[in-house]
């Protein structure tokens, strides 16, 4: 157990260290630079400014010396919002970000863990078809319609939601359901597939002939089995929601980071992208180490040794 | 899986029939639909803004274009981008996976530990990175070339490419898994004991027995390609004006949903073509999964 956690950390600084050496090089070698969008400098001023933020000189040499920053725990100043820290942008939108992500989560599980078992449990019925219908018709919609949709119904109609904005528990509900919801169909579908699979095994048939109350046999015998696939699927769940958040957080004017992941894209502020970057992929990394764990103790055939 | 019971058994379905009919008829009618629609369609008018009526049953848009014609349009674009981004996703998964399974030891192992760590990181976000600083440069290659068609269309072979290298993660796990335990069969053995190489075995003995899981693979990562692109419309980076996708569509679309003035032709009729369509292809890969896939065969 010991050893595997070394390993994986070990593993996450190669991760982390192929991904931002990729990112550097690839914002550093294509066109254009991060000072060209605005007013045209004069030559000398943009030499100043290249100079200032240590983007003169040869290629290689800038690399080095990010990196050697980097080790230092310096993520440097953003290129595009003067006077702010990498480090200061991103303290101040990753919990914001964070905070909408973990509702998510949380609500893709449970919705997608509900629609997925009673999809399974009424296989081949009315309600199979219902439950998935219900499910597939979330990710046949891009997240930039079903926002705008559920803001019109329920904020501008109905009146129960506010339309946007941040900070309080109401303001949650809408972002926290359109983020949601294409995982919710992940989930129940891959639920749905290894539930009917478990369904058929010989313990669940022993359950049922013990007279168990078919909610028990499904919740509590058949879900511990059924559930190893989705444990899996949670790695990359929060890496997509991660994702979906930067539209999210534009369709409801959300101060998270997932805006400014984007616009470092297009402005060129290559500090900046990979400090998000960094960030994001250190999470990922560790939380699919969590699962992992997570993983064995439910599954007690599955040693950590790999 | 070649037997022809489970694919008698899917005809049987009524799902299978109605998502078949549905995409054969969405496919035809964004192939043929421009074409036999009045030219004038596809021209800005000054008639902006007009809601639906008899002359455009779907109204028209900001520059007076026929939104009924948008669509097919937009269609077209759509099924191309995500049928040949998938065929991209499918042929790296499969060979991906055909050759880590094979292989098997060592060699398996490094190769999926390389299919963990993407799976962790959020891959859109670097394709938005690619598309960005790639664009330019494939232009100036097809300017260099004299390859007009490709300066055109530059921004969808660019869409292609990078949609499909990032979603052939699952198939390559799914066809390793198969090809682990087909390879150790009988008739793999006998291959092998007639002395063919290994890349005739893998391509004669192994691959055709992949075909049901490719098949529904094919049917899951179209849907997809089709939304991770709408995606990148949203973001400005996907399909360029005046070329249109589903998703470029209901990205301008969606700037009209706001309580002064709803304009809801303009999302409601791409939002239901493009709906339609994926439901129908999610549902097919679905059934053809609860026929094919060996592990469900009970």
């Amino acid at each position: 157990m010991i050893s595997f956690l070394i390993r994986r950390l070990t593993a996450l600084v190669a991760v982390l260290f192929c991904v931002v050496t990729i990112t550097f090089f690839l914002m550093r070698l294509s066109p254009g630079g991060p000072f060209d969008a605005e007013r045209k400098l004069t030559p000398a001023i943009e030499k100043q400014l290249l100079a200032k933020y240590q983007l003169d000189g040869p290629l290689h040499e800038q690399y080095f010396g990010y990196m050697a920053d980097l080790l230092r725990g310096d993520l440097r100043d953003s290129t595009k919002y003067r006077n702010r820290s990498v480090a200061e942008i991103l303290s101040q939108t990753l919990p914001v970000t964070i905070t909408l992500g973990a509702i998510a989560f949380i609500l893709a599980v449970v919705g997608g863990v509900t629609l997925g078992v009673t999809a399974a449990a009424g296989w081949g019925t009315w309600k199979d078809t219902l439950a998935m219908l219900f499910a597939l018709s979330s990710i046949s919609l891009p997240a930039f319609i079903v926002g705008p949709v559920l803001i019109l119904i329920f904020s501008l109609w109905l009146q129960w939601l506010p339309v946007g904005g941040w900070g309080y528990p109401a303001a949650m509900v809408l972002p926290a359901i359109t983020l949601a919801a294409p995982y919710v169909a992940y989930i129940a579908r891959l639920l749905r597939g290894s539930m009917i699979e478990t369904l058929g095994s010989d313990f669940v048939r022993t359950a049922r002939a013990k007279g168990l109350a078919e909610s028990v046999v499904l919740y509590k015998h058949a879900l511990r089995v059924a559930i190893l696939p989705v444990v899996s699927f949670l790695g990359p769940l929060a890496a997509h929601l991660l994702t979906g958040s930067i539209v999210v957080e534009t369709i409801f004017h959300i101060p998270g980071a997932g805006g400014f992941f984007v616009h470092s894209i297009l402005n060129r502020d290559g500090f900046l992208l990979s400090g998000v970057v960094i960030v994001y992929c250190t999470l990922l990394v560790l939380f699919n180490l969590a699962v992992d764990v997570i993983h064995s103790l439910l599954d007690q055939r599955i040693r950590l040794d790999g | 899986m070649a037997d022809p019971n489970p694919i008698r058994k899917f005809w049987k379905r009524p799902v299978a029939r109605i998502t078949l009919a549905i995409l054969v008829a969405v496919t035809a009618a964004t192939i043929l639909g421009p074409a036999l629609l009045p030219a004038s369609y596809a021209e800005p008018s000054s008639l902006s803004f007009a809601p639906p009526s008899a002359a455009h049953p779907f109204g028209t848009d900001l520059n007076g274009r026929d939104v009924f014609y948008r669509v097919l349009l937009g269609g077209r674009i759509s099924l191309l981008v995500g049928f040949c981004g998938a065929l991209v996703s499918l042929g790296i998964g499969t060979t991906y996976g055909l050759v880590a399974g094979y292989a098997g030891g060592r060699i398996d192992n490094f190769m999926m530990r390389v299919v963990d760590i993407f799976y962790s990181v959020p891959r859109l976000i670097f394709i938005l990175i690619c598309i960005n600083a790639f664009n330019a440069q494939l232009q100036h290659f097809a300017a260099a070339q004299g390859w007009d068609w490709l300066i055109s269309s530059s921004r969808i072979a660019i869409l292609i490419l990078s949609l499909g290298v990032i979603e052939w993660l699952t198939l390559a796990r799914i066809v390793r898994g198969q090809t682990l335990s087909l390879k150790n069969r009988a008739f793999v053995t006998a291959a092998k004991g007639l002395g063919q190489s290994h890349p005739v075995i893998l391509i004669r003995h192994i691959l055709p027995n992949l075909f049901g899981v490719i098949l529904i693979y094919l049917t899951l990562t179209i849907p997809a390609v089709i939304i991770d692109e709408s995606f990148l419309s949203f973001l400005g980076l996907g399909v360029q004006a005046p070329e249109a996708s589903w998703g470029s569509l209901l990205a301008d679309g969606a700037g009209a949903l706001n309580p002064v003035r709803i304009r809801w032709w303009l999302v409601v009729y791409p939002a239901a073509a493009m709906a339609l369509t994926l439901l129908a292809l999610n549902f097919l890969g679905d059934a053809l999964r609860d026929a094919l896939d060996p592990k469900r065969s009970s």
